[in-house]
């Protein structure tokens, strides 16, 4: 008898196999981290089998390996195991889909025997399906079966949870069905699995599904076959598909020397009493005593005590309409609570705040008047329009209003709410260096949650756990997928439930401290801390922070609703200061009894964004209907043409570059992708190539298709979003049909003489290369992609008359010319720049607007990498301007970092020329994934906040969220409204 | 107590009281090259210390004060230096940190930087950082960079890769445990010993020592069973520093292969070349070009003499030129690629398929730039090239866990093995067990 054990991330799964290969006894339980109890468990049903017996015993998986060291037995790589089971069992199988807990698994058998696993990112994984099946507030298996009554299918990243979440939220807000989400989600895992591991092998033959996952989602399996284009007796899905690999391992045992069943028993028994976690932290609490302490100091900073069943009077109401949850909050004038609300939006803002209204006018009739109503939060806008609310705030300035009841010194907020994370200081009484979580959800409640889930218990329980534990295990500080794994080597070390409940809640603050806020000291965030946001009501990460600070922090009791609280204050302060447009204008309980509410989404065709809208319209019965339009970046589709005309450049130069095209073709056709440094260069090649008589043929705008049709050619999934485009680039090129594509290795910039050195990053300089090496159809055209050094012209006309005359016979002398042409032209574009830069900073100076210089890299003008920041900035009655417009006022300038490369030259000195001007302010834009960008954006910030200016930082990525955009954008608003001399309350 | 004197930039200089007082820090980077490297120092009256602290601290305090997105050796190096100031064991008003400085487009070339604002955020504005760099930069009274200490760093690197690569090919096979580490020991001192005598550049007496390290270790009683050799290429912190690849080599020894990694000369003989090419390229000052020559020429003599003192030893595995390593990548990237380990890291990767090593574990830091196009990028071009060739590529970062690295790794060893089996089939040679407990998976459950 052979036995073969998978200790997977989530799962156990035992097989005993007979001597005639036939499955004698199968299970697959969850092993709730308790890895070595469940495994000598499930063992132990076998004793009445094998007692007296003597078998051969191999384990298997990602969990597995810390027990088989442990008690001395066999342990074979799954992926291994695995191609050995098919090649017995299945001899036909060209290729084996094995999806897991965190990991996935292709294996390609014929036409050369290949494995590939997920590397260090868990997309496309069970986790992943999990966490989204959380997200909608369903169970996994629901999830399957909304699945199967998809109609239509929506575009999902699932290369990270945190970014398909940021896919995901906008479609259920928007209204989009469940059931379609359900199924985009596993398409999204279907897509990841083929762009991400498959990378340009095509999964095709007989294709073997194996692991949880598929065993278990129907809707998954429906989607890879649809995909993948295959026939029935082609796409294979085996009974035993869940526990597949396990008999893999028991196939592998067969190697392996026979011990008596009991042997093998004691041997895991023994390794399941050992107890080694290495990295372990303090405990939260020593003792009872110190707990009480603690939430006895904590329970002081509450509102004022009201009693809300006699109270009678005036209230204001504040509605903080989150991404996925509502909080209501409605106070008497002196900051007493009457109500307050807090719960998911269950994707319907509009319809929970409708049920809302309604129970606080029923419970307190005319006995309450509703003096002033404010709302924040994402849904602000549609929030307002609904419900007529009086006025509408950015959630900074809530809870910065909220934090200041409870402590009037506040220097630093900070708010963890489910997956977002707040974090500003105050300085003079304003909201200065906001730091949001916009890549990474890693530090925020539903992580924990999730994790909660996972382990077998509701989230108040495992916190509760953490509290008392004795060896809380350390598990490092990055993103969810990376933490999966560290709890996964917790539990490979034996650590219990509640040494890693405490774990995560350190982890939690350390992100949010380490990462998210970059604090070196604590004591760099501030004197007077504020906490608040959901996940602060959980003991152990409040604790946690304390312990981390090393201070005393104030979490107000209603550490949830702060954001309400604080709009219900506003709204209070605007009534008393009687600034409050129509105050009291809130829908009354006649007009809330026929509220209707009609959604309806369509797509907005005005620009190459293509924003999802979202047409709101509202009635109240027998009263005109009102119709609130969202999810537009800009104000074209409202149609009415305001501030339609203000100036910015970077969209200027993105026309000006889109237009350089053509020219006679006399020699060819010459495709240039519109990629990295060609949104620098384009003038230069332009004016080069046409001189010599060729067309030029650029590739199309980049849009989510683009991507999509190069995305199977990357080959590193960290690299930036600007990079991965090129794929898709090139692959339209070759749509195209020219004659060659051009593209050059560039690992010198333009020497602008503003830095120590002039280069250009590793990925702009090289990645011609990689494409050459990559995209397999490549070999179709001529793809040209010489080292060029355009810093020096004379060498540069030399060495191009080389390279050109050999490629297309071109003679040496009109290379000269042309090169001097388009030395001519990129010298003009520039002028051209500066030039348009400055009128249009004349222009904001006579019409006394702000000017934002959105600062970042040439590529960042494309508008599917900044998602159209530039239109949305300039919506808000800024005029945009970019970094090469006025980096050319100031000299070189020293910065505290090596400064060569020129992009980031460029950055150092549009910040400093910026600090010079009262009316501008600086917006850099930074890519996911740029190494580089870790040094300026120090720098950069440094230098802003030197000069007093304020620093503001808009991440971006592959995903189309401007959620956190809007906040930084209207925060920044905010700032420079407190700023300007005004009097100060 | 020693002044602390700035210069005009502000920057807090090393000066010779210091010289005198303070014990200079040094990260390890290669243990055995590096601890030549810190005898030299010794030679030339510096206190220096070499660390060889590997502990979950070290990251913690990269975290703190580095930026995290930032790579992460620099986390680490930093790390490691501000976890032995802050240890207790020096006194932190006299000790110096010495850090290399180099000038490529990769973001590495801001350690130093980096450094310095670590240290301004902990509070230690008052520690000098001494910069080590062969471009003139950053000057300081208390420490130059003589021709003879350039020197004598020059040959503990060129004698540091000859002893390495003897050494990792006894190490696995060695019948007393430690006797080659014991050997490493012996020929560190007795090699930084003579480095101060007169005539110990002497081309005929460097060869000398050539012959007798290589035939010291050649004499290292050994048991030659068969083993997977498995290449390690990659970012060259995190390729060669035990703390930044979670001991990678002594893992890869408990798996029972024997790891072949390739050394630090051809990285030398790499960086002045770049400029050779670059001139080819783009044009530029002849001088230095010249001088980059010289040098590259003078080093790849060197390396010809080293192999020549290694092929008198036919069972151990020869090192290439420089000339050949270059002639390999031609048709994958061009010569200019030089950020980072650029083409070199390719390079190294086709020299060892070319060899007969296809079991390749290319390591980076996560999000390693260069290595986007140089690692990551070029394993499928390489694949289709050489189909038999065994390529993993892992990520190294503070919040990697080793089990998800190893587990990778082990799958990559899994098929060495089967390939090493399907191999021997042929020669009926026995396969090395592993040591109990470990993976042995020199069979397969699959009918081959």
């Amino acid at each position: 008898m052979r036995i073969g054990i998978d200790i997977g991330s989530t799962t156990v799964k035992v097989v005993l196999l007979d001597d005639r290969d036939q499955i004698v006894h199968k299970t697959y339980e969850r092993h709730m981290s308790k890895v070595r109890e469940k495994t000598a468990e499930m063992l132990r049903e076998l004793s009445p089998r094998l007692n007296g017996e003597r078998v051969q015993v191999a384990i298997t998986g990602s969990a597995g390996l810390g027990v088989a060291k442990a008690a001395g037995l066999e342990f074979v790589q799954e992926v291994f195991a695995t191609a050995g089971a098919v090649e017995r069992f299945l001899p036909d199988t060209d290729a084996v889909v094995e999806l897991g807990g965190e990991d996935a698994k292709i294996i390609f058998l014929t036409g050369g025997l290949e494995e590939r696993m997920n590397g260090s990112c868990a997309g496309g994984t069970g986790a992943f399906i999990d966490q989204m099946a959380t997200l909608l507030g369903i169970a996994p298996d629901e999830l399957d079966r909304l699945s199967l009554r998809h109609e239509k299918l929506y575009s999902i990243a699932s290369r990270c949870g945190v970014f398909a979440k940021s896919d995901i939220q906008p479609l259920l807000n928007q209204g989009a069905r469940r059931e379609d989400v359900a199924a985009s989600i596993f398409q999204a895992v279907v897509n990841q699995t083929i762009a991400g591991l498959a990378q340009g092998r095509e999964i095709k033959g007989k294709v073997l599904f194996l692991g949880g996952p598929l065993f278990f989602f129907e809707g998954l399996r429906r989607q890879f076959v649809e995909t993948l284009k295959l026939t029935p007796e082609n796409a294979v899905f085996p009974e035993t598909a869940d526990v597949f690999v396990a008999i893999g391992s028991a196939c592998y045992a067969e190697n392996t020397e026979a011990l008596p069943f009991e042997e093998v028993m004691s041997r895991i028994e023994n390794a399941s009493a050992q107890k080694n976690t290495q990295n372990t932290l303090e405990p939260l609490f020593r003792c009872r005593e110190e707990y009480d302490a603690f939430t006895a100091r904590h329970g002081a900073d509450k509102p004022p005590e009201m009693d809300a069943d006699s109270y009678t009077g005036d209230a204001y109401l504040g509605v903080d309409a989150g991404s996925t949850t509502t909080k209501l909050a409605l106070i008497t004038p002196e900051g007493g609570l009457l109500y307050t609300y807090y719960a998911s939006n269950q994707g319907n803002p509009v319809g929970v705040v409708l049920e809302q209204l309604k129970e606080i006018y029923r419970r307190f009739g005319s006995r309450v008047a509703i003096r002033g109503s404010a709302a924040t939060g994402y849904g602000e806008d549609l929030i307002k329009n609904a419900f007529n609310i009086d006025r509408g705030l950015v959630e900074t300035v809530a809870h910065y209003r909220a934090a200041r009841h409870f402590n009037p010194q506040v220097d630093f907020i900070i708010d963890i709410g489910g997956q977002d994370m707040k974090c500003f200081k105050i300085r003079n009484g304003a909201i200065d260096s906001i730091m949001l979580n916009e890549a990474c959800s890693s530090g925020c409640g539903s992580f924990i949650e999730t994790f909660a889930k996972a382990l077998g218990y509701s989230i108040a329980d495992f916190s509760q756990l953490g509290l008392f534990a004795e060896q809380p295990v350390d598990l490092g500080s990055r993103c969810t997928v990376f933490m999966n794994s560290s709890v996964k080597q917790a539990q490979k070390e034996g650590a219990g439930v509640d040494d890693i409940s405490a774990g995560l809640s350190m982890s939690i603050v350390k992100n949010a401290i380490y990462k998210v806020i970059r604090a070196a000291d604590p004591s760099e965030l501030g004197q007077h801390i504020v906490v608040q946001g959901g996940t602060f009501l959980n003991d152990a990460v409040l604790r946690s922070f304390e312990l981390e600070l090393g201070a005393d922090v104030v979490r107000p009791t209603i550490a949830g609703i702060m954001g309400a609280y604080g709009a219900a204050l506003s709204a209070l302060d605007a009534a008393q200061a009687g600034t409050g447009a129509s105050v009291g204008g809130l829908l009354g309980p006649g007009e809330l009894e026929n509220f209707v509410h009609v959604a309806k989404s369509t797509q907005c065709n005005l620009c190459g964004n293509h924003c999802q809208l979202t047409v709101n319209t509202f009635g109240s019965g027998a009263g005109a209907s009102r119709r609130f339009l969202s999810g537009n970046r800009c104000e074209r589709p409202l149609g009415k043409g305001r501030q339609r005309d203000i100036p910015n450049l970077m969209k200027w130069k993105y026309d000006y570059l889109r237009s350089l095209h053509g020219g006679e073709n006399r020699r060819g056709r010459i495709g240039i992708p519109m990629t990295l440094n060609t949104y620098e260069n384009l003038p230069f090649w332009h004016a080069f190539f046409t001189r010599l008589g060729f067309e030029v043929v650029l590739s199309p705008e980049s849009n989510r298709e683009l991507y999509a049709c190069g995305q199977h050619t990357i080959p590193s999934d960290t690299v930036c979003y600007p990079a991965k485009l090129a794929h898709g680039h090139v692959e339209r090129l070759l749509d195209e049909g020219v004659d060659a594509i051009f593209y050059p290795c560039l690992p010198y910039n333009f020497d602008e003489g503003k830095g120590d050195n002039h280069y250009n990053c590793p990925v702009v300089a090289y990645y011609p290369e990689l494409l050459d090496a990559n995209v397999e159809r490549l070999k179709e055209t001529r793809f040209l992609s010489p080292y060029f050094g355009l810093h020096r012209p004379k060498n540069f006309a030399k060495k191009a008359a080389a390279f050109f005359g050999k490629e297309f016979g071109v003679p040496a002398r009109e290379v000269k010319a042309a090169a001097e042409a388009a030395y001519q032209a990129y010298d003009g574009y520039k002028e051209e720049i500066h030039r348009r830069g400055a009128d249009m900073i004349a222009w904001a100076r006579e019409n006394d607007m702000p000017i934002i210089v959105v600062a970042g890299r040439p590529y960042h003008m494309d508008p599917e990498i900044n998602h159209g920041i530039d239109s949305m900035i300039a919506s808000f009655g800024l005029v945009v301007v970019t970094e090469d417009a006025v980096a050319y006022h100031e000299p070189k300038k020293t910065v505290n970092v090596l400064n060569q490369w020129t992009y980031h030259s460029r950055l150092y000195n549009a910040a400093e020329y910026v600090t010079t001007q009262p009316d501008m302010q600086l917006v850099q834009l930074v890519s996911f994934g740029c190494g580089i960008d870790a040094i300026t954006t120090d720098e950069v910030r440094a230098i802003l906040e030197e000069g007093g200016k304020l620093y503001t930082q808009l991440k971006i990525d592959e995903i189309n969220n401007l959620g956190a955009v809007r906040i930084r954008i209207r925060s920044l608003l905010a700032a420079m409204d407190a700023r300007t001399p005004a009097p100060v309350k | 107590m020693a002044e602390l004197i700035y210069n005009e930039q502000g920057r807090l200089l090393f000066t010779e009281e210091m010289k005198q007082e303070y014990t200079l820090l040094m990260p390890q980077m290669l243990p055995v090259h590096f601890a030549m490297l810190r005898q030299v120092f010794v030679n030339h009256g510096y206190k220096a210390v070499m660390l060889t602290t590997n502990h979950r601290g070290i990251v913690d305090e990269g975290l703190k004060y580095v930026h995290n997105d930032t790579c992460y050796p620099a986390l680490l190096v930093i790390g490691q230096l501000l976890d032995a100031v802050k240890s207790g064991k020096y006194d932190p008003h006299k000790v110096a940190l010495m850090i290399t400085q180099t000038g490529g487009g990769c973001r590495a070339s801001n350690y130093i930087h980096l450094l310095r604002k670590a240290l301004h955020r902990a509070g230690y504005d008052y520690i000098p950082v001494v910069s080590i760099n062969l471009s003139g930069l950053e000057k300081n009274p208390g420490f130059s960079l003589g021709l003879g200490m350039l020197i004598q760093m020059a040959y503990s690197m060129i004698y540091g890769d000859l002893i390495v690569h003897m050494a990792n090919q006894c190490r696995p096979y060695e019948i007393v445990e430690g006797e080659t580490d014991r050997r490493i020991g012996k020929w560190v001192d007795r090699l930084v010993g003579e480095f101060s005598k007169k005539g110990s550049f002497r081309p005929a007496h460097v060869k000398e020592n050539f012959a007798l390290i290589a035939g010291d270790f050649a004499s290292i009683p050994v048991n030659r069973v068969p083993k997977v050799k498995v290449g390690v290429v990659g970012e060259i912190y995190i390729k060669y520093a035990p703390l930044g690849n979670n001991n990678l080599e002594q893992f890869l020894l408990s798996e029972g292969c024997e790891p072949v990694v390739p050394g630090l000369t051809d990285f030398i003989i790499f960086k002045c070349d770049n400029r050779v090419e670059d001139h080819r390229l783009y044009g530029g000052k002849t001088a230095t070009y010249l001088g980059a020559g010289v040098l590259s020429r003078y080093v790849r003599k060197l390396q010809r003499d080293m192999i020549d003192a290694i092929q008198k030893y036919p069972e151990f595995r020869v090192p290439c030129t420089f000339d050949h390593l270059k002639s390999l990548v031609k048709d994958y990237l061009g010569y200019g690629n030089k950020m980072g380990e650029g083409w070199l890291l390719t390079g190294e990767m086709l020299e060892l398929i070319d060899s007969g090593v296809d079991n390749i574990v290319c390591t980076q830091p996560f999000g390693c730039l260069p290595n986007h196009v140089v690692g990551k990028g070029m394993v499928r071009k390489i694949k289709n090239c050489h189909p038999q060739s065994n390529i993993v590529c892992v990520d190294y970062d503070p919040g990697a866990t080793r089990i998800n690295q190893e587990n990778r790794i082990k799958l990559m060893l899994a098929n060495a093995r089967m390939a090493a089996e399907k191999a021997a089939g042929k020669t009926t040679a026995p396969l090395a067990p592993a040591p109990a407990g470990e993976t042995r998976g020199a069979e397969t459950p699959a009918t081959v």
